[in-house]
């Protein structure tokens, strides 16, 4: 099979581009430890409330050190469960000190939702059985909207939160 | 010698047939189902459109995601899968024949798929199934949609089978040479829908619809999302596929040239083969349950299907080129700028062409393994498939339309039907640049795919979205003209054009081109390798998904009104 | 004399420096994409 002189440099080209690629990213995967979410953590879907971390007094963002906080979720149609403020009521907004790391931990009870905090690098799926994780740091101040991105149900574009970046 | 030469290439290019008013109307079946198909999909993505600028509402307590699930069923199952087939057909039917019996089994095919596709059409009609073309459990659909969906993939099956009996049939008439390629091209095509949708009918008739109808309590939704993800991106190679026989073959002949190679359209559908289905991993980067090990191995395998769209890349400039230079254009770009742009049946492809440009670099983004959680499930995705799928596949489509059509009813593309098409071409073109840009810039901002109309309690992050989701609706109206536009088309072409010969248009060729080399027809060795790939990236990943499964789900019906 | 020294293989190759440009476009098109994302990503 005969390859025109340029077709030959054309793929090299290409090839070698697409390999630099992977070498990129698999540097950024297996040193630096950069993955996407995949901790295979199972739950039970019908008793989330068995597992410390999803009992209702443990939702929220908890501070466990400086510049270290953990936030626990229950995705449910259609509502994120960012547990409850002092005086009982449903918390929809958290603040979140720039640069600090948050390890994010999401269970759902129901169907299969999203995580995204809009405009960041915290976009993980979670499905019913397993424990979506990810630890994420947030350098850049502002108002983010904690929103879920598959769709789950009728009420799907109704399923949000506030995550507010503070200086 | 030069004399037995030149009756062996004429011997070799005579793959002509003549296609008879009987198949002709199967081929046209398949072909107007999918023009229906475009006209209710495309209002349905019009209505969509318009809900996400946040002007209208859907009267009459219509939920945006019963049309959502409208849109992408019709649009990405029925009109494509219907289009694929008729357009196969006639390729087969023009370069290798159909016999009696193949031809009574293929309308068989088309009935099965079709009451398929009416079971499932009417369960999304009714609000019984508003799960979207993916269905992912545990929301649950009324059987009736599951079962639809089967019988529109056995139908499918039949097509499989016919396709390859009638290249069987014909090789065996004609011992030791080489398939035409067309026909080797839609063989290779429907051996990947075939072991595709092995998958995706695994799902659906041993999880879903036992889990539907009651007889199985929960799902194990891991492994169907697994199995959904594995014919989920060959599907996407299948839409494509038929669009690169166009280029490769007939594109060509329409331009007036040759065939660049034949040896090298032969291999990249043969890479395509290869590594279009180990890949579907990469739909999944962002879930809990699957092994980043295996993930990465599958975002290298989706790197390699790239390299036979490198290939084609080069091979539609080469022909482009060196048909240009052979009619006297020289310069460095002459032959470009004498392309017969006024012809619909090249504009249409072409642009489809060049949306393929930022529509694999977004591919090739998208695949990234970790980019990937800049973009998955926003917008961005959405504009990205509206370029592969809605614009090069389906320009390349219209494109083929504009001859297929005339050519199976006996009529002839007019003066004034080709300057339509040209005015369609630049509606698509045009809608689809503002809607797929909006689209992909409110993704990289954050913006979700998949959802209706939402303030998202007012916040400013949100606001700043409005002004490109308008842009999505003046882009989705101007692509609903086009649509109008290319309905009008086909009618015209099928029923109302002055009758005559239209030609069925297949690239020779080069005389002195070098023979294909024979061991590009060794099928069994093909699929042997398709398979060991794919036992190579899913084995080990599936074992670990149902080893390690959680405890199933339950369905849910009331998310999404299934009541 | 001189003209021995032609290369072979090339003399026989259709002229394709048109294609070689314009395949090199789409290359540095799916280039700068790319890392375009990877920026977004790195700097989120």
């Amino acid at each position: 099979m005969h390859l025109h002189k340029y077709e030959k440099w054309w793929l090299i080209f290409g090839v070698g581009t697409l390999i630099a690629f992977l070498l990129i990213l698999a540097y950024g995967a297996f040193y630096l430890g950069t993955h996407p979410q995949s901790h295979g953590v199972t739950i039970d879907p019908e008793n989330i409330g068995a597992e410390e971390t999803f009992k209702p007094e443990n939702l929220g963002l908890t501070k466990l050190d400086e510049g270290k906080y953990v936030l626990n979720v229950v995705a449910s149609a259609f509502n994120y469960d960012l547990g409850t403020d002092e005086e009982g009521k449903p918390v929809k907004h958290i603040q979140i000190p720039k640069g600090s790391t948050v390890l994010i931990q999401a269970v759902t009870p129901d169907v299969i939702h999203g995580f995204n905090i809009a405009g960041t690098n915290a976009n993980m799926m979670v499905e019913p059985g397993f424990i979506s994780s990810m630890e994420v740091t947030l350098n850049k101040p502002g108002e983010y909207t904690l929103l879920c991105n598959e769709y789950c149900g009728s009420g799907h574009h109704m399923m949000f939160a506030t995550v507010e970046v503070t200086e | 010698m030069a004399i037995e030469k030149l009756l062996k290439y004429e011997h070799d290019n005579k793959f002509s047939l003549t296609i008879s008013k009987s198949e002709s109307r199967l081929y046209m079946s398949f072909i107007g189902f999918a023009f229906i198909a475009l006209f209710v999909g495309g209002l349905m993505g019009l209505l969509q459109v318009l809900v996400r600028s946040g002007y209208y509402t859907l009267p009459a307590g219509i939920d945006y995601y019963q049309v959502l699930t409208v849109h992408g069923v019709i649009l990405g199952l029925v009109l494509t899968t219907y289009f694929i087939i008729g357009f196969q057909y006639a390729l087969m039917g023009k370069t290798v024949g159909i016999s009696e019996t193949q031809f009574r089994v293929a309308w068989l095919g088309f009935w099965i798929m079709t009451l398929g596709t009416i079971m499932s059409a009417i369960t999304i009609l009714y609000g019984k199934a508003s799960v979207l073309y993916t269905f992912y459990a545990p929301l649950q659909a009324h059987p009736a949609f599951y079962i639809g969906l089967a019988l529109v993939i056995i139908g499918s099956w039949i097509a499989c089978f016919v396709n390859w009996r009638q290249l069987y049939v014909w090789k065996k008439k004609h011992p030791g040479e080489k398939s035409p390629l067309l026909a080797f091209m839609v063989v290779i095509n429907m051996i990947m829908w075939f072991i595709a949708t092995l998958g995706v009918a695994a799902s659906v008739l041993l999880q879903f619809i036992p889990w539907s109808l009651g007889y199985a309590a929960t799902i194990d939704v891991l492994l169907s999302r697994t199995l959904f993800w594995y014919f989920g991106h060959p599907l996407v190679y299948f839409w494509l596929l038929p669009a690169y026989m166009a280029w490769y073959a007939i594109i060509p002949k329409i331009i007036g040239g040759k065939i660049f190679s034949d040896s090298l359209a032969r291999l990249s559908f043969v890479l395509f083969l290869f590594f279009s289905i180990p890949v579907g991993l990469h739909h999944q980067l962002t879930e809990p349950g699957v092994q980043t090990t295996w993930k990465f191995v599958q975002i290298i395998l989706t790197f390699m299907v790239i390299v036979p769209s490198l290939m084609t890349a080069f091979s539609m400039f080469a022909t482009f080129e060196i048909t240009g230079r052979r009619k006297g254009f020289g310069g460095l770009f002459g032959w470009f700028v004498h392309l017969p742009w006024k012809d619909v049946r090249f504009l249409a492809p072409f642009i489809g062409m060049l949306a393929f440009i930022p529509g694999g670099a977004g591919g090739l983004i998208n695949a990234s393994y970790q980019l990937n959680s800049v973009i998955h499930n926003t917008i961005w995705v959405t504009g990205h498939f509206h370029l592969t799928v809605a614009t090069t596949v389906i320009l390349t489509f219209f494109g083929i339309t504009y001859w297929l059509v005339p050519h199976l009813t006996g009529r002839k593309l007019t003066p004034t039907i080709n300057r339509l098409g040209i005015i369609q071409t630049i509606f698509w073109a045009v809608g689809m640049t503002i809607m797929s840009t909006a689209m992909h810039i409110q993704g990289l901002l954050g913006g979700p795919r998949r959802s209706a109309y939402s303030e998202y309690g007012g916040s400013e992050q949100v606001a700043e979205w409005g002004a490109y989701q308008v842009a999505q609706a003046v882009g989705g109206t101007i692509l609903f003209i086009g649509i109008v536009l290319m309905v009008y088309i086909f009618i015209k072409l099928a029923f109302f054009s002055p009758k005559g010969n239209e030609e069925f248009p297949i690239a020779k060729e080069e005389m002195d081109a070098e023979p294909t080399p024979m061991w590009l027809e060794r099928w069994k060795l093909w699929v042997t390798i398709t398979i060991a790939l794919i036992l190579f990236a899913y084995t080990i990943p599936i074992i670990d998904i149902i080893q390690h499964a959680p405890p199933g789900s339950a369905p849910f019906a009331w998310p999404i009104g299934n009541n | 004399m001189k003209k021995k020294t032609l290369p072979k293989s090339s003399s026989q190759e259709p002229n394709l420096k048109g294609t070689i440009i314009s395949v090199s476009i789409i290359g540095l098109i799916i280039v700068a994409s790319w890392f375009g994302v990877f920026g977004l990503f790195l700097s989120r």
